[in-house]
């Protein structure tokens, strides 16, 4: 509704931030003060000075760089396989035609709706039989490509690239990977982006499969912030230290492409 | 999801793209030039070589799984020991009988509502809000994503001590206006309130950009002429924005099912008691939590896999319920 707003809009908005951040802030606050001064309740609202302290017992207390390495490893190889493989099927169920193309998007768009987290335990059968039950790689499996992704690439590549450009490649003797190289992939370097940053975001906060999967040393950083809690659930100094810690790769990653991810989620939304 | 689909039938001598070239295309009594042929089946059969890694993969790791956890579910199989006889429905029916897996499913579909009900009302207005020619409107749709990025983990852990039976800061802020403490940790409905908090917490501002890129569609000339008929900003809201962003409604809705039926991390990372079943009493245990108590502490793969499909069945149920209720709503809306 297209008209100047007032103080009400601009109060009920910042107070819906203030609320966002404080779960954050509060965080930070009890992983500054010192063991007792948390134990005690609501600390004063000024940092306590001993988050470094209390950052370095956290990291004592869990494979803490372990962790960072194998959740980066983790969350960047799978969202670059999502991008490369959902890009490619995107493609050629937005811009090529051949014989069912129908049938087997309504499969893709079925498929979307499917809680495959439910598929936990073949899983985990199966990376034993392979022998790669506890690898970095038995998390990734499951992530490498997403239905999600080659219909989102599928609505964003159907306006981005124009049929008579693919035509015209063709006419001048281009194969078919040519003009996709050529043609799609600057096309769908936007979408492509944003596709990226969600997958690699889905996969850093995922906890149910890398839990199973993995040995307690050698978790991702969820898995490690869990063995965290659950050994120092009385001191939550210690935990939400950590617990800051954590998320700051994420925080700084919603800093540089927090742009990106609005408008994400709200082209996804009007194309979807 | 408004996708125009081209519907035609699949051939099966065109599904294989692994013979270009020798197809029954191939053999003519005068053969085009070598080059043509290749081309022509490089532009025939190329389309199935770019949707194939996915298709397979898929099999592989999303559609296979789900399969087989059936084939599971009716065996005994033990976590170490592997698979072992037929039995039928058998583990079904001690999933079933069991005191937990019907605790466990109140509780989250319990969780579940407490969580998304007020949830999608509290996005609905905050698009509204954000619906506005804001001032730096790209910072303001930042800042309700902000929660988005802190992973379920962390938000447990940060909203278990806001939480805190004794000394947490809502008890604190409540002794503050004369309440009581409440046990957020071992009172039933009051874990499932602070669980669902986190819920609403983390996804609130996520699915509020979702309504309001569906608000900014809705074409302007409405509002102006509701504005003539002399409809206040409350009525045009209701009257014309709702009933207009209704698909839009349904797919976060549906989303929103899927994925807050199987909450895992926010119950088990709240727990603070050692077995962390979901409390003492598994006042708040999930029906995912069942699943990882009898497959990875109980060690019974078979009960395991019976509870993933029970739950397969609990959220197609959901699944199609909400879609019935939210068109009936929406067309509601839609005849004033």
């Amino acid at each position: 509704m297209s008209r100047r707003p007032g103080f009400l809009v601009y109060g009920l908005l910042a107070a819906f931030v203030l609320g966002s951040a404080a779960p954050l802030y509060w965080s930070f606050l009890l992983g500054s003060q010192t063991k007792e001064v948390a134990a005690q309740g609501v600390p004063p609202l000024l940092p306590g000075g001993h988050f470094m302290a209390n950052a370095q017992r956290a990291m004592d207390s869990i494979p803490f760089w372990k962790a960072l390495g194998n959740s980066l490893l983790v969350s960047t190889v799978t969202a670059c396989s999502v991008v490369f493989f959902c890009t490619l099927a995107g493609y050629a169920f937005a811009k090529l035609r051949f014989r069912g193309r129908g049938p087997l998007l309504v499969f893709v768009v079925a498929t979307m709706a499917v809680p495959t987290q439910l598929g936990v335990v073949p899983l985990f059968i199966l990376m034993a039989e392979l022998g790669w039950a506890g690898t970095t790689f038995s998390v990734m499996l499951p992530w490498l490509v997403t239905a999600f992704g080659v219909f989102f690439m599928r609505q964003y590549l159907v306006d981005a690239v124009p049929d008579e450009l693919i035509e015209a490649a063709r006419m001048d003797g281009c194969s078919q990977i040519r003009v996709f190289l050529t043609v799609a992939v600057p096309a769908a370097r936007p979408a492509a982006a944003i596709l990226w940053l969600f997958t690699f975001m889905q996969v850093w906060t995922d906890f149910f499969w890398p839990l199973i999967a993995l040995p307690p040393d050698n978790p991702t950083i969820q898995v490690a912030l869990n063995q965290l809690q659950s050994g120092y659930f009385k001191d939550f100094s210690l935990v939400l230290a950590g617990t800051t810690l954590a998320t700051i790769p994420l925080l700084i990653l919603f800093v540089l492409a927090g742009r990106q991810l609005v408008s994400g989620i709200m082209q996804g939304a009007v194309k979807g | 999801m408004t996708t125009h689909l081209h519907t035609r039938g699949g051939d099966i001598d065109e599904m294989s793209p692994l013979r270009p070239g020798h197809g029954p295309r191939a053999v003519r009594p005068e053969p085009p030039q070598w080059r043509q042929r290749l081309s022509r089946a490089d532009h025939r059969y190329s389309p199935y070589l770019y949707v194939a890694p996915f298709f397979v993969l898929f099999l592989v790791i999303g559609m296979f799984p789900l399969g087989y956890t059936a084939w599971v579910s009716v065996h005994d199989w033990s976590l170490l020991g592997g698979k072992g006889d037929f039995v039928g429905l058998e583990n079904y029916r001690e999933v079933l009988d069991s005191p937990y897996f019907t605790k466990q499913l109140v509780n989250t579909i319990s969780i579940f509502l407490i969580s998304s009900v007020p949830q999608i009302l509290i996005a609905l207005v905050l698009a509204g809000l954000l619906d506005n020619q804001l001032r730096g409107r790209t910072l303001w749709r930042m800042s309700i994503l902000l929660p988005f990025v802190v992973s379920p983990v962390a938000v447990a852990i940060i909203f278990g001590s806001l939480f805190g039976d004794r000394y947490g800061l809502v008890n604190q802020a409540l002794n503050v206006v004369g309440i009581d403490n409440i046990a957020w940790h071992t009172n039933r409905l009051a874990s499932h309130v602070a669980i669902a908090s986190m819920v609403n917490w983390r996804w609130t501002g996520y699915n509020a950009l979702i309504f309001l890129a569906a608000m900014q569609a809705v074409p302007r000339e409405l509002y102006e002429s509701a504005a003539i008929d002399g409809a206040g900003r409350l009525r045009q809201f209701v009257s014309i924005t709702v009933p207009m962003i209704r698909p839009t409604m349904i797919f976060v809705i549906i989303t929103s099912t899927i994925g807050g039926l199987q909450i895992f991390a926010e119950p088990r990372l709240f727990d603070d008691t050692t077995a962390r079943n979901g409390g003492s009493d598994r006042q708040f245990g999930t029906i995912t939590m069942l699943v990882y108590d009898f497959g990875w502490q109980l060690r019974d793969l078979g009960r395991a896999s019976a509870t993933a499909w029970l739950l397969f069945l609990v959220i197609c149920v959901f699944a199609v319920v909400n879609l019935v209720l939210v068109r009936r709503i929406g067309s509601l809306g839609g005849e004033r």
